[in-house]
């Protein structure tokens, strides 16, 4: 018998035991901190740690959960139902390799949801509150706002800060489409509680977590549509990847609607009715559940910002400088809450660099950080550094060089070879100044070029770097080889 | 047609291109059907093919001039006559064209769009007879209306107010909210509409496209990128791009030409390395591009599972790739090297006999879905291929739509605007 993990209420309060024990009572605050951090998400966390390893005084202050948006319903739980849906791939092509495996194998979705639980509750133990306690930081759950420049307070609570860190992260964007709040419908916050498969599901917005998870609930066995307002999936990837990714969508079986504005959602004899329209063509989408995926804003309401004399920039939330100090000097941000680029390693780097320039005065600026990130679906999308148009928008000459995985022995032997390693080049010389990678392992193979970039080296020196043959990374090498005889 | 000398087969396979227009015109109007097939409506692209594949007739002798004249002015006089405005049912608005038109009224069918590209190829078109029809009589009146239809393209309302160019417009909802992102066949539409002397594009329009532009090298060529094969290939029907460069060529010290060039070499070295293992790719058969295809369909194969398309546009190597090959294409790249071209079409010919039926290559053929034994092939024939090919064996052959289009002032204006410079344009 397979633990039903969904079911199981240990898994829920093995969770909350580590993130948000349900007895759990305050410490009494400290009459100041050196360093108060609000929002335990990926930037706290790291934050605390960076805290805890200089000594200062620190408390961390959380309304929810402990490990944010990234542990409760971002990177970790869709990431783990992207494997589980990997599996369900990996079944359905087998027979190519001579498995007799069937096509579409019936998923048991509570033991598809009862693993990602047990990932999660594993994983959520790396941040515990036992652990943040045992390295001396003070953790409170409460809904603190700015009393002052220097002054938070909540529930009885005050604390008084040397320097403080605004981390409260950003949560899924609601959406402006008509009567969408009279129709039930998931948010990437609520979409990991969903209970069962549902047959037909409809994925609004084509970003990263829309697309990896229209893929993963249709390998799963739903008959998933997803609507996109652009022209194109995943609108900050250049265009050779967005189109890829659009036609693995549709290889897997996802209805794909690119172009396609969504006007209104009702009820309609207990279906729910997604109204869409592409150039001028109506139409109807006839569904059991939405996903609503259109990205997220920061959270800067209920804080009292004002009070603590730190402005909020129209769109991309906390107003910081290239140092991430808001208005407030003693004040400064990092993660979702103030960044443009809203992902886990980002929010934790941030974390370190606006604490190191806090107690440091290490002036880090958060504009020399190297992003690399990946939209995980098959082939992921990964990339870091400039894009060839960000660059050419600066007036640098770039030059991609380009290998297909169908030419790299290793995805030829995998069965993988959907995609492509760019590498971005400042053209007459040899710095590399980004790349783009689509391939089953993009995730791992961008971390090399993330290497080779804070390292310095260049292309010349990259092409004469051994690489384990046969392997994927070797698609690398291969570009940095084109490189050397381009010249 | 094996026996044929290389001259010969071309003749026979021009000749029979230009059939298509002979066949499929409504003499009234000047309207061409998009396709052989029943019922199909007039597409404008095609028209400005038929009217730049006119000149071609007249001096390969399968039409006398004057009914080629004649022909002409018919159809300009319906474009310039045809309702302008903004009503659904019109024929077209500020200038532009429908994409798709009743062959019999001339008014918008399928709620088409109002296309900028289409609209383009009719224009070039129309540009292409000003330039022939240089005698008086209805000649005079050509050239006259071919001007007022030019001058009447009001480019800059495409603009919307930015710098780039919406792909169309519909009455029913304004502006098709995408644009153009990247490289594509998009030239000639620039070229045209920089080049207009009344409503141009902003001077900014064509840099703000070339810089989605990615310079890439690939596969060992060093190449400005698109996937299809016919975005190779449709402004280089009209414009000569041998030696002449705009900025981004002349950083990257190549040229259009040379781009398609080396396009073509890597469409080869695609099928010949055949990564998705389709029937019959080889160095001499590729050809992937815009075209018909077999429909939506999957075969699940123990080597490789196979989905299959429609109509779409495909491209090489990134694909989408269903296995199926354009026909015509590989001799439509004859100007860029005529080995590759011949070779290739020649052992098309002879093993697939059936994708060219009445000396015209039918738009797709898929020798891997093979239903009933000999592959699938694309029902009837699309015009745009076939004038694709009359102008671009005729550029091969003489060079003859390349020069006459060297003289238009209209187009020298909007290559010198778009900062072309060199070569030919300096003369």
């Amino acid at each position: 018998m397979m633990e039903r993990g969904a079911q199981s209420p240990s898994s829920q309060q093995e969770l909350l035991r580590r993130v948000h024990p349900g007895d759990w009572r305050n410490p009494e605050p400290k009459p100041i901190y050196d360093l108060v951090i609000l929002g335990a998400g990926p930037a706290g966390l790291a934050a605390a740690d960076e805290a805890a390893r200089l000594g200062l005084t620190t408390a961390l202050i959380e309304r929810n959960k402990i490990g944010g948006n990234s542990l409760n319903f971002g990177s970790i739980p869709s990431k783990a139902l992207v494997r589980a849906a990997g599996a369900f791939a990996g079944m359905r092509d087998a027979h190519h390799f001579g498995a007799a495996a069937p096509t579409q194998p019936r998923a048991d979705f509570d033991v598809v949801m009862g693993r990602m639980r047990r990932v999660r509750n594993r994983l959520a133990e790396h941040h515990s509150v036992d652990r943040l306690q045992a390295r001396g930081v003070d953790v409170f759950f409460a809904n603190a706002r700015f009393a002052g420049p220097n002054a938070i307070a909540a529930d009885g609570l005050s604390w008084r800060f040397k320097k403080a860190l605004v981390a409260v992260g950003a949560r899924p964007r609601l959406s402006d489409i008509p009567s969408i709040e009279n129709v039930p419908h998931y948010t990437s916050a609520t979409i990991f509680d969903i209970p069962t498969l549902p047959k037909r599901l409809t994925v609004i917005g084509g970003g990263p977590l829309g697309c990896e998870l229209a893929q993963t609930f249709c390998r799963l066995g739903s008959h998933v549509t997803i609507v996109q307002n652009e022209p194109k999936f995943l609108p900050d990837e250049e265009r050779d990847a967005a189109e890829l990714l659009s036609m693995a969508l549709s290889w897997d079986g996802v209805e794909v609607r690119l172009n396609t504005t969504v006007q209104g959602a009702r009820m309609a004899d207990g279906e729910k009715i997604v109204d869409t329209v592409n150039n001028e063509v109506k139409d109807v989408i006839r569904t059991d559940e939405i996903l609503l995926s259109v990205g997220r804003v920061p959270n800067v309401e209920d804080l009292d910002l004002r009070a603590g004399g730190i402005a909020v920039a129209s769109t991309e939330g906390i107003d910081v400088d290239d140092f991430l100090r808001t208005s407030n000097p003693d004040v400064y941000a990092a993660g979702d809450v103030c960044l443009a680029r809203k992902f886990t390693n980002s929010a934790e780097a941030s974390a370190r660099l606006a604490v190191g320039n806090a107690f440091l005065e290490r002036n880090k600026r958060q504009s020399h950080l190297n992003i690399p990130w990946c939209t995980y679906c098959d082939p992921e999308i990964a990339h870091v550094g400039l894009h060839f148009w960000e660059a050419r928008q600066r007036s640098i000459p770039v030059k991609s060089f380009t290998v297909m995985m169908q030419n790299v022995d290793r995805a030829v032997l995998d069965g993988q070879d959907d995609g492509f390693v760019k590498i971005h080049v400042r053209e007459g010389a040899d710095e590399i100044l980004g790349a783009t990678i689509v391939a089953a392992r993009a995730s791992e193979m961008i971390n090399e070029i993330s290497v080779i970039m804070s390292s310095g080296m260049g292309m010349r020196a990259l092409a004469e770097v051994l690489h384990t043959y046969p392997s994927q990374c070797d698609a690398i090498r291969l570009a940095a080889q084109a490189f050397v005889r381009d010249r | 047609m094996e026996d044929l000398s290389d001259a010969d087969l071309l003749d026979r396979l021009q000749r029979g291109a230009f059939a298509y227009f002979e066949r499929h015109t409504n003499p009234e109007n000047g309207l061409v059907a998009d396709t052989s097939r029943n019922g199909s409506p007039c597409s404008i692209a095609v028209v400005g093919f038929a009217l730049s594949c006119y000149p071609v007739a007249v001096e390969n002798d399968w039409m006398p001039r004057a009914r080629a004249a004649a022909l002409t002015l018919r159809t300009l006089r319906f474009f310039a006559r045809s309702p302008q405005n903004d009503r659904p049912d019109a024929t077209g608005h500020n200038g532009f064209y429908y994409h798709f038109l009743d062959m019999r009224t001339g008014r918008r069918v399928w709620e088409c769009e109002l296309s900028l590209i289409d609209t383009t190829l009719l224009l070039v078109g129309v540009l292409a007879a000003r330039q022939y029809f240089d005698r008086g009589g209805d000649e005079a009146e050509i050239r006259a209306l071919a001007d007022e239809l030019y001058r009447r393209a009001d480019w800059s309302w495409a603009q919307n107010g930015s710098d780039g160019i919406s792909q169309g417009w519909k009455p029913e909802c304004g502006f098709l909210h995408y644009g153009w992102e990247g490289y594509n066949e998009a030239t000639i539409l620039y070229v045209l509409g920089l080049g207009s002397p009344t409503h141009p594009l902003s001077a900014k329009s064509f840099s703000a496209w070339g810089s989605t532009y990615q310079w890439e090298n690939l596969l060992g060529q060093s190449i400005l990128f698109s996937g299809p094969l016919f975005t190779h290939l449709f402004s280089h029907a009209w414009i000569d791009f041998r030696g002449i460069q705009d900025a981004f060529m002349r950083e990257k010290g190549s040229d259009y030409f040379e781009n398609t060039r080396r396009s073509i070499a890597v469409h080869r070295d695609y099928g010949a390395r055949n990564p998705r293992g389709f029937e019959a790719y080889g160095r001499d058969f590729w050809g992937i591009t815009a075209g018909d295809g077999p429909g939506d369909r999957r075969l699940r194969r123990s080597e490789r599972d196979l989905r299959f398309f429609g109509y779409m546009s495909r491209g090489a190597p990134l694909g989408p790739d269903d296995g199926t090959i354009a026909p015509w294409a590989m001799l439509a790249t004859l100007p860029f090297g005529a080995e590759a071209a011949l070779q290739g079409t020649r052992r098309l010919l002879h093993a697939y006999p059936q994708v060219c039926v009445n000396d015209m290559f039918s738009s797709g053929f898929n020798p891997t879905l093979t239903g009933d034994g000999v592959g699938w092939r694309s029902e009837g024939w699309y015009g745009l291929d076939q004038g694709l090919l009359v102008l671009m064996i005729e550029n091969h052959r003489s060079g003859f739509m390349w020069s006459l289009m060297r003289d238009c002032p209209f187009l020298r204006a909007g290559l010198r605007r778009a900062g072309f410079e060199g070569g030919w344009l300096e003369k």
